[in-house]
């Protein structure tokens, strides 16, 4: 058994500037997006409850892109970056979150609950860690197959410490299933910090990996270029039949664990200084020395469609009270004797 | 007509869906080389291979979790949950996910995923290895729950059940598994929410599932020989359950008997006797009976583990009484 331990670093410059200007884009749609679903939830006109990933946005973004469009993934509470990156329109999710039919749940998920099948989002889990088992099955279901397409798991480092989280890692690796198990490691288990919940340095949790034998792949996950091709390389090995990866991001949640979230457990001067420090857009923002013209005009064309979203997510359809039972059970099909192919 | 074990014709169903349709495949502890701890799946490892006959870890939560996502993904797996209590282990997978994925994306996706479990006393296995827990999942919206008690049922439960589009708990009777009974040459798929008659009677209705029913068909013959009819009816599938057959049969007879081996208390009885007294409050002459086992965790000494389950004698004893009342 050989595992092998890769630090993609900041990938010496392989993705070219304009890439990264994609990337940077893309980052900045999702913080805007989700400033705005912060604001208009504080108005009032939100229903339920938020998580935001505000401070997490090269993870999703970076992953994401390395992914083909009929690879699937799970996400998690904190699912808006994880969406809007995997291809789902943001005036779709924005939808959702107004609980409209236009929504990409049609009204049925909420924040908590986005999917999309058409481009391969099977669904954000409200259960820390409750997505993972299910990625398995769908990489078990390619291999069988013999498709070239791999399934993700988004997860916490609070994940980590439930028992599907290990009983997931366990099977996958035990069968080679094309699986990429995204390690998000934003230090905080809810208000819980690492040093309350895991008996091992934050920054050493993707060893987790090695009591199973798996491939650990590990990256700055406010880098985004470095994330990006760390789940290329992920994404390859998934693929080459030499069994799943565990893909650990550190990265840092630059806000409270909920929309409205007092993070009282929270030192002041911490937040201060992760904010000054670890906002992935700011990084990218600095490496790619956007001025304050070229900056100020992308934030433009990204708010005008974050503010078309509010406008379609407001005019969209409130589902029938009745729908409520429409999608409790998949309709039957037609069953002949001996043979059952609908 | 051919003769099979209840064993043997779920092996049937099995090995005819493994047969017709490479998305069908097995997954389990124990099922490959030692054919499952009931021999359930005896042969099948040699038929079909270790890709469509997976061994597992002992992982209740990832055999149940993976057995979902790949039913998304257009499989139609079936998973083993060796004993009914380590069901109790892959609740989450079960009800939070398997259950709630067609609702939560709208309708976007399917789960056709078969869970097989099995259970019941009469072997002295102790607390942890004999419970009835299929009240608990009738209580879940999104699940369907099946409890078949013949050859023939259960052959025909599983298939349609296999090919239900959504995620079925199906539960098999450890007891009844060397239980012979005719079955038809060509599989007949049996729609999940059909009940069946097992007797016809004008007195009293035994309503009853697993085991019991074939309790209660014991204890109707002994009834017929103090002039007592009885009329037995398995709804063989709990969820979605045949209200309409069941309520027919209590507005015939005026009285009913609930039985099953799971404990009374907030048993399917209690969901039985709710939905008749509701359809059928003034046909009824009689409080409804619930008989099923002592509010107990299973003991292990034989003596205490009989005097705990419901017997023939507990279902006649509830059979007098609902007559007695007239």
């Amino acid at each position: 058994m050989t595992t092998v331990e890769e630090k993609a670093g900041s990938g010496g410059g392989r993705v070219s500037k304009e890439g990264l200007r994609g990337f940077f884009r893309e980052m900045l749609l999702i913080r805007r997006f989700e400033e705005k679903v912060e604001e208009r939830f504080r108005a009032g006109e939100l229903p339920g409850f938020l998580h935001v990933a505000i401070g997490q946005e090269a993870v999703a973004s970076g992953v994401c892109a390395a992914l083909e469009r009929e690879d699937v993934i799970a996400s998690t509470h904190r699912a808006h970056g994880h969406s809007i990156a995997k291809g789902t329109p943001i005036e779709r999710i924005m939808a959702e979150l107004y609980g409209k039919v236009e929504g990409c749940s049609h009204g049925y998920g909420g924040s908590m609950h986005l999917y999309d099948v058409e481009v391969g989002n099977l669904g954000a889990n409200a259960v820390v860690a409750g997505g993972i088992p299910g990625i398995v099955g769908a990489a078990l279901a390619f291999q069988m197959r013999g498709e070239q397409r791999v399934a993700v798991a988004f997860f916490g480092d609070g994940a980590t410490n439930a028992g599907t989280f290990h009983e997931s890692m366990n099977l996958a690796q035990l069968w080679k299933v094309p699986a990429i198990f995204v390690l998000e490691n934003n230090g905080w288990a809810e208000s819980t910090p690492a040093k309350q919940h895991l008996p091992l340095p934050v920054d050493e949790l993707g060893k987790r990996a090695l009591a199973y034998g798996m491939k650990l792949i590990e990256a700055d996950g406010q880098d985004v270029e470095a994330v990006y091709l760390a789940a290329l390389a992920a994404r390859e090995h998934a693929l080459s039949g030499s069994g799943p990866v565990l893909l650990h991001l550190r990265t840092y949640r630059l806000v409270g664990h909920y929309v409205g979230d007092p993070q009282v457990y929270r030192d002041k001067e911490e937040i201060k200084k992760t904010k000054a420090t670890k906002d992935p857009i700011e990084l990218l923002r600095a490496r790619l020395e956007l001025d304050e013209d070229e900056l100020a005009s992308l934030d433009a064309e990204v708010m005008a469609e974050v503010e078309a979203s509010v406008e379609f997510a407001k005019a969209g359809t409130d589902p029938k009270p009745e729908d409520a039972l429409a999608n409790v059970y998949a309709p039957a099909r037609k069953m002949d004797r001996g043979g059952l192919h609908a | 007509m051919p003769e099979l074990t209840y064993r043997e014709a779920v092996r049937d169903a099995l090995s005819r869906a493994l047969r017709e349709d490479e998305t069908v495949f097995l997954m389990g502890e124990d099922i490959a080389e030692m054919g499952g701890s009931m021999a359930v799946t005896q042969g099948l490892l040699d038929e079909f291979g270790p890709k469509r006959i997976r061994n597992t870890p002992i992982s209740e939560m990832a055999i149940v979790g993976s057995g979902i996502g790949a039913a998304i993904q257009g499989m139609r797996p079936v998973v083993e949950i060796m004993y009914e209590d380590f069901l109790t282990l892959s609740m989450e997978q079960l009800v939070n996910q398997a259950a709630k994925h067609r609702t939560m994306s709208g309708g976007q996706v399917k789960v056709p995923l078969t869970i097989r479990t099995q259970g019941g006393a009469g072997w002295s296995p102790g607390a942890q290895h004999a419970q009835q827990l299929e009240s608990w999942f009738v209580h879940v919206p999104g699940l369907k729950v099946v409890f078949a008690s013949t050859p023939e049922d259960v052959r025909g439960l599983l298939w349609s059940a296999i090919y239900d589009d959504n995620p079925v708990v199906f539960f098999e009777h450890r007891t009844l598994y060397p239980l012979k009974g005719e079955v038809p040459d060509e599989l007949e798929p049996i729609p999940l929410g059909k009940a069946r008659v097992h007797r016809e009677g004008t007195d009293v209705t035994v309503v009853a599932t697993g085991r019991l029913v074939h309790d209660a068909l014991t204890a109707a013959e002994q009834a017929e020989k103090d002039g007592i009819s009885v009329e037995v009816v398995d709804p063989r599938t709990l969820l979605p359950l045949d209200e309409e057959t069941i309520v027919a049969s209590v507005k015939k007879t005026n009285r009913c008997v609930t039985a099953h081996e799971a404990v009374v208390r907030g048993g399917f009885g209690a969901e039985l006797a709710a939905v008749i007294q509701h359809a059928a409050f003034d046909w009824l002459d009689a409080p409804i009976e619930r008989v099923g086992s002592k509010f107990a965790p299973l003991p292990f000494a034989p003596v205490m583990e009989q005097y705990v389950i419901p017997q023939v004698e507990d279902v006649l004893a509830a059979i007098r009484r609902t007559v007695a009342r007239a």
